[in-house]
């Protein structure tokens, strides 16, 4: 499969994005600036990026707790979603949702989710919206490797099965479930293999590798665009950085981390790009350039933006 | 040396909580204790540093996030002879493993006719005020006081949470442990005694006053605590009780409070619709205290809404002190 120039520019932007918002974001919480809790995907942008961007625009995802390369590559306003994370009213949610509930359902983004297998119901229920209407449209639906262990995972999988609904099952199976890692918490490494409990197709797809996670959910969501029922991806890679803000990695060692910093995905594909001869090393600077001015730009709007009126507090509980 | 001549220590909340798992532990073999990231992670909140170390990895279990199992499995343990803990890692997160609390482990002794018991203890981290926004910040214990079957339970101090948890262990039947994720780190001086012990079910009086009762538990004390010595200045003397265990209710304590002052606010950082507090106030208005009653029992509650995550807006969720003193003044028509 071919994949365009502007496609894969756009690709890796978007990929910068992240990243870069995500220190910006790390550095905000380091220094207290921002209030609650965060999940960082630095060292996953090729899976949730990738991924989200394989699918058309009308195509809709469910995202995680750790969902900001997910919904970024979705295609997201940075403005408003940094505005978000420090709670002002421009943000996507008013303010109201931060870091783990970004979310633009009018745009497809069915929101990222504070709870662990929380978005397997949604995204099945999606599914059965577009099987109905006939919209032609599938669903991505996010979740960690930790996830497919709760309930949810499996019922939402047996349903959408047997209702052959439009839904990508995408697993990005980063080796822990915040301190738990995968040897501890299920008794097989590849998750893809539980796509033959439901009789559907497993995959596995090297997730630090951008060209391969586009190729693979692009597959996946022509194969259940046809009505042929959902698909299970499992995406392997690795977050280099602690669970959330806070995390001493008592869990695994310095070396392992360091290992897969190796495999750094924006790394791996602007070196793609050049050898390939995708982009020019003056092209490449140009976009990290921009990425970082836009960063930036996001964070002076959300700090030009204000606090949600308190007379909101009640507001949107009931429509 | 406290009173009575009890050595006395300083401990956090979260520290009281772990030491009365790990006397309990190494008192009886039979008390386990599962959750997700209890082990060598030692708890999403730290509570349970170095247990796993102590006790390993055979009664100390890391879980997979799977909810439902967790309470369940506790559930099927306790009916067979062991005494589990369960940490739920945030209260929000009971809604996940609700079948296994609701219909099984609080139905089982009665539907068995008593011929079964399920002592086990579910840990449960709860409140707002963290930044954590909707799904992480829920004060849900009305749901299980509203369950014939569980106890529940809600400490605000050190002392309290040890000498309660100590007694949620040794309890036959599902204890509902409400724990505050804002008094973790709040530390105070506690009786050195491994037999500290609360009987489930015994208000305690936090402050005696003889103008207006306020019932209230968990992280709402402090906050009335504060208000309760401004107003003093002022000339009206609160007597603060905290009920501690909201099932069993020590209804007569809060009962013979309100006969002494005439006057009663009930409060809960829960929403106010279809709180505690509302059963509360309930019970007061139904006892003999109402012929004593000077003014209209009043709740003060969280707002009926999902917390939000602009720290503006959540602080505005729950009761204020000033919402308490207000509260205070209108009770005492001042
Ligand atoms: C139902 C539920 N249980 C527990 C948690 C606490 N929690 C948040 S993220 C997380 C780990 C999730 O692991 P995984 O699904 O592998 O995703 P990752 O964080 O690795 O991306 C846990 C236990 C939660 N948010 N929801
Ligand atoms: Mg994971």
């Amino acid at each position: 499969m071919k994949i365009e120039k502007g496609t894969l520019l756009e690709m890796y932007k978007r990929m910068n994005e992240a990243r870069v918002f995500e220190e910006k974001v790390s550095y905000f919480f380091a220094r207290g600036m921002v209030h609650g809790t965060t999940h960082l995907s630095i060292g996953e942008e090729a899976s949730g990026v990738a991924a989200s961007m394989a699918l058309n625009e009308e195509d809709l995802i469910a995202a995680t707790h750790r969902g900001h390369s997910q919904v970024i590559g979705k295609g997201i306003d940075l403005n408003r979603m940094m505005a978000e994370l420090l709670g002002k009213v421009t943000g996507y949610c008013k303010g109201k949702g931060g870091s783990m509930h970004i979310a633009d359902v009018d745009a497809g983004n069915l929101g990222a989710n504070g709870v662990v297998g929380g978005g397997h119901g949604i995204a099945v229920g999606a599914a059965l919206t577009q099987q109905i209407k006939k919209s032609g449209r599938v669903v991505l639906c996010f979740f960690g490797d930790g996830a497919a262990n709760e309930g949810s995972f499996h019922e939402a999988l047996n349903l959408a099965s047997v209702w052959k609904l439009p839904v990508i099952f995408y697993c990005e199976n980063n080796l822990y479930g915040m301190s738990t890692p995968i040897s501890k918490h299920m008794n097989i490494e590849d998750i893809a293999k539980r796509s033959s409990s439901y009789g559907i197709p497993g995959y596995i797809v090297d997730g630090n590798d951008a060209i391969a996670v586009y190729q693979r959910v692009k597959e996946g969501a022509e194969y259940v665009r046809k009505g042929k029922g959902p698909i299970l991806i499992e995406s392997k890679t690795y977050r280099w950085v602690g669970h959330s803000k806070s995390d001493a990695n008592v869990y695994r060692t310095k070396e392992e981390i360091e290992e897969w910093k190796k495999k750094c995905p924006i790394k791996r594909l602007k070196k793609y790009l050049l050898e390939k001869k995708v982009l020019r090393e003056d092209e490449i600077e140009a976009i990290e350039k921009k990425v970082i001015y836009d960063i930036e730009a996001s964070v002076e709007f959300a700090n030009n933006s204000e606090n949600p009126p308190i007379e909101s507090l009640l507001e949107d509980v009931y429509g | 040396m406290g009173r009575g001549g009890k050595r006395m220590k300083e401990m956090t909340y979260a520290e009281a909580i772990r030491e009365a798992m790990s006397e309990e532990m190494r008192r009886d073999e039979d008390v386990i204790f599962i959750g997700q990231d209890i082990g060598l992670y030692g708890g999403a909140f730290g509570v349970s540093v170095g247990m796993f170390e102590e006790f390993g990895e055979e009664r100390v279990r890391d879980t997979p996030i799977s909810e439902a199992v967790i309470a369940g499995a506790a559930t099927g343990a306790a009916v067979t002879g062991l005494r589990p803990i369960a940490e739920i890692m945030f209260m929000d997160f009971t809604t996940i493993a609700m079948d296994a609390i609701v219909n099984q482990a609080a139905k089982i002794r009665y539907m068995f006719g008593g011929k079964a018991r399920v002592p086990m203890v579910l840990r449960c981290p709860a409140g707002s005020g963290t930044g954590a926004a909707a799904q992480h910040s829920q004060s849900l214990e009305a749901w299980f006081c509203h369950v014939p079957g569980l106890k529940v339970v809600a400490p605000s101090t050190p002392a309290d949470a040890k000498g309660l948890l100590k007694a949620a262990i040794r309890d036959d039947n599902p204890v509902i442990f409400v724990e505050q994720k804002l008094l973790y780190k709040k530390k105070c001086r506690i009786p050195d005694d491994e037999d500290l012990i609360i009987p489930l079910g015994k208000a305690d009086i936090k402050r005696e006053g003889g103008d207006v009762t306020i019932v209230t538990y968990g992280r709402m004390v402090e906050k009335v605590l504060n208000v309760a010595q401004e107003v003093a200045k002022e000339g009206i003397n609160v007597e603060v009780v905290d009920p501690r265990t909201l099932v069993p209710l020590d209804k007569e304590t809060i009962i013979n409070s309100v006969i002494k002052t005439g006057r009663v606010i009930v409060i809960n950082e829960a929403v106010k619709t279809g709180g505690y507090a509302g059963e509360i106030a309930a019970i007061i208005t139904e006892s003999e205290a109402f012929d004593y009653l000077d003014a209209p029992v009043l709740r003060l509650a969280g707002k009926d809404v999902p917390i939000p995550y602009n720290p503006e807006l959540e602080k505005a969720v729950i009761p204020s002190e000033g919402d308490i003193k207000e509260a205070i003044y209108r009770v005492m028509n001042r």
